[in-house]
């Protein structure tokens, strides 16, 4: 204990030295240490995108490894390529419809796990992780004869019912339900950050509200919900970023072949941007193609950051 | 990291008999324990219902690998005639053997790496004071919400310059330099060391080096742990840059995920093959195991290393 009290002391006596000696022997020592980020920074990322915007302004020509520059002519292609525009509306519908469906669905697993007692509750989370385990292509593989339109056990389950169920991987409009039903069933990432989240809320809370006379409706409302804004915040923006960058299943169940004559409903902006870099070896248009999703992915993540910002409780202020 | 694991006895021990409480102010049982018969039954029917849901594929799939091809899309999960010898035949009809091993080294290297080396990175955050510290740790996280696609192209350009096209290492080359969502990771596991024994070793002369290696790296085994298996996770299910990497070289050199995208086109009736989908399910089956199998062994850390994530928001 009296070691503990000693170490902030010991703190605030180092602290000249370490500003009066800015690289001394230890800050040189966490230099080093740091120094794999550090290279790997200035040459993956940083490094990266400059070459990337470089290369957005020219024809890069893959067998001769020449670029020549073309000005914005790629950028111009943006607008004059009709598959951008799809692709972007494509990546934007998937986004806006598959992230509030998995944050709700997340939502509400984590708390029916939240209800049992730990004993079941291991169990559940166990089967419910699984699909979260299963490589995307075993998944993609499954789903690919699952959600067949003629013989598949998904329309198989909804003629139970006697509803004739569409041709999930041919019409062209339910070719990205397809793919949000696959996220949904691999959803347990989400489900387990929320869990955690509901496993926080100190009890006392709940105590206070029920004294008050408040149901359990207004308990989630008023004491669940903004005590977990925080884990729903951080998954939003998260999901958020992966759903714009989608690409695996859409991939593998309908751009597979480049032979591929599937129409382009489920042509994501990652999908053509792979397509257009590494199957027609256009890098100077798909690194446009990449600044394009760059900046989108970055407005929207800082606008959910202003927006969100208003609506997180942080718990002790900000 | 272990209020997870602290609040299951605290649990256990408030679902114990709760019928004497009900009328008192205080209550004895969590809120959540819905009273009323109805309100448990359709909780139990809803959990049980998901966890069919979620079952289902996996049954199917099981039943699958042991039908013959004209009976695959039966969707009987009892085979009505039953086969074994997809298990046998899909080891000729497919490079199974190949891509298991390639996959199992890719993994094993990119896990391994980004282990150590996000480690060491890590621990400079933690321990060492250095100007620019928080600038550059706040790059870091800034890092980690840059989307891959932007420096996709740029970095195959890097790999393909360096002469490295047609091997495996851009799949695991970059893991050599640490990785943002490890590194804070791993320094939040470092901060919970007391700093004091790492100014006692330092009196009795212990090196910089030796801190990390003798001190922070054994008491921080868990946290190696989950960051090993997730990125192994990751590297065992990542497509697409096998796709970008591997997909030009024989079928031999692909790993799992591109070997079973390869094997879906294969036997595809509309590029030409004969439907053979009970071998295209039997390797999806074998592939999933390794993961089924590690996440019976490591259950806990998925669910610390994931309760850490919620956290850092």
């Amino acid at each position: 204990m009296a070691i503990a009290v000693d170490s902030p002391r010991k703190r605030r006596l180092r602290r000249p030295r370490w500003i009066k000696e800015p690289f001394n022997r230890e800050a040189r020592a966490g230099y080093l240490f740091i120094l794999p980020w550090v290279v790997g920074f200035l040459v993956f990322t940083l490094g990266a995108m400059v070459y990337s915007l470089v290369i957005s302004f020219t024809n890069y020509d893959l067998s001769t490894d020449t670029a020549t520059p073309v000005g914005f002519s790629n950028y111009e292609l943006l607008f004059k390529d009709p598959k951008v525009m799809t692709s972007l509306g494509n990546t934007l519908y998937y986004a806006v419809l598959s992230v509030p469906l998995e944050i709700c669905f997340a939502l509400l697993l984590a708390y029916l796990l939240h209800r049992i007692p730990e004993r079941g509750a291991g169990v559940f989370r166990i089967i419910y992780y699984l699909p979260k385990m299963t490589p995307s292509v075993a998944a993609a593989s499954i789903f690919l004869l699952l959600l067949n339109g003629n013989s598949g056990a998904i329309n198989g389950f909804l003629g139970i019912f006697g509803i004739d169920g569409p041709q999930w991987l041919i019409d062209p409009d339910w070719m990205k339900p397809s793919i949000i039903i696959i996220g949904l069933w691999s959803v347990s990432g989400t489900m387990l950050i929320l869990l955690a989240a509901l496993k926080n809320v100190p009890q006392d809370l709940y105590e206070a509200a029920s004294l008050d006379g408040a149901g359990a409706i207004r308990q989630f409302f008023s004491v669940t919900l903004p005590m977990i804004s925080n884990a729903l915040f951080f998954c939003t923006i998260v999901l958020t970023i992966a759903a714009l960058q989608v690409f695996d299943q859409a991939f593998l169940l309908f751009y597979r072949d480049t032979t591929s004559a599937a129409p382009d409903a489920a042509l994501f902006v990652g999908v053509y941007l792979f397509q257009q870099a590494f199957q027609q070896f256009n890098m100077g248009f798909a690194a446009a193609i990449a600044w394009l999703l760059f900046v989108i992915i970055l407005l929207i993540t800082v606008f959910q950051v202003r927006f969100g910002n208003k609506f997180v409780y942080y718990e002790g202020g900000r | 990291m272990a209020s997870v694991l602290k609040s299951q006895p605290q649990a256990a021990a408030e679902s114990d008999p709760r019928d004497k409480s009900a009328a008192t102010p205080t209550q004895r049982f969590p809120w959540y324990k819905p009273r009323s018969i109805i309100g448990r039954v359709v909780l139990w029917a809803l959990l049980l219902g998901f966890s069919v849901l979620f079952l289902y594929p996996f049954a199917w799939l099981l039943a699958a690998t042991f039908k013959p091809r004209q009976d695959v899309f039966d969707n009987r999960l009892i085979p009505e005639t039953w086969v074994f010898t997809n298990y046998v035949e899909v080891w000729d009809q497919l490079p199974l053997l190949a891509w298991i091993s390639n996959s199992l080294i890719i993994a094993l290297l990119a896990a391994g790496l980004v282990t150590f080396s996000s480690s060491l990175v890590a621990f400079g955050f933690a321990y060492f004071r250095f100007p620019f510290r928080n600038l550059l740790f706040g790059l870091v996280l800034g890092t980690m919400m840059l989307p891959g696609a932007v420096t996709m192209i740029p970095v195959y350009l890097i790999w393909k310059e360096l002469g490295f096209l047609g091997t495996t290492v851009p799949l695991w080359g970059a893991n050599l330099f640490g990785s943002a969502f490890y590194i804070f990771l791993q320094r939040q596991f470092f901060l919970g060391l007391p700093r004091d024994i790492f100014e006692a070793a330092r009196i009795d002369g212990c090196s910089y080096f030796g801190l990390f290696r003798r001190i922070a790296m054994p008491l921080s085994i868990p946290s190696f742990i989950i960051v090993f298996i997730f990125e192994f996770q990751a590297s065992w299910n990542n497509l697409q840059a096998p796709l970008i990497y591997l997909n030009f070289g024989s079928p031999d050199q692909y790993t799992v995920p591109l070997g079973i995208s390869y094997a879906m086109s294969l036997f595809s009736p509309t590029s030409g093959g004969e439907a053979d989908y009970q071998y295209v399910m039997t390797a999806a089956l074998l592939v999933t195991l390794p993961m089924l199998i590690l996440f019976a062994f490591g259950q806990r850390y998925f669910i610390e290393g994931l309760a850490g994530q919620g956290r850092k928001g």
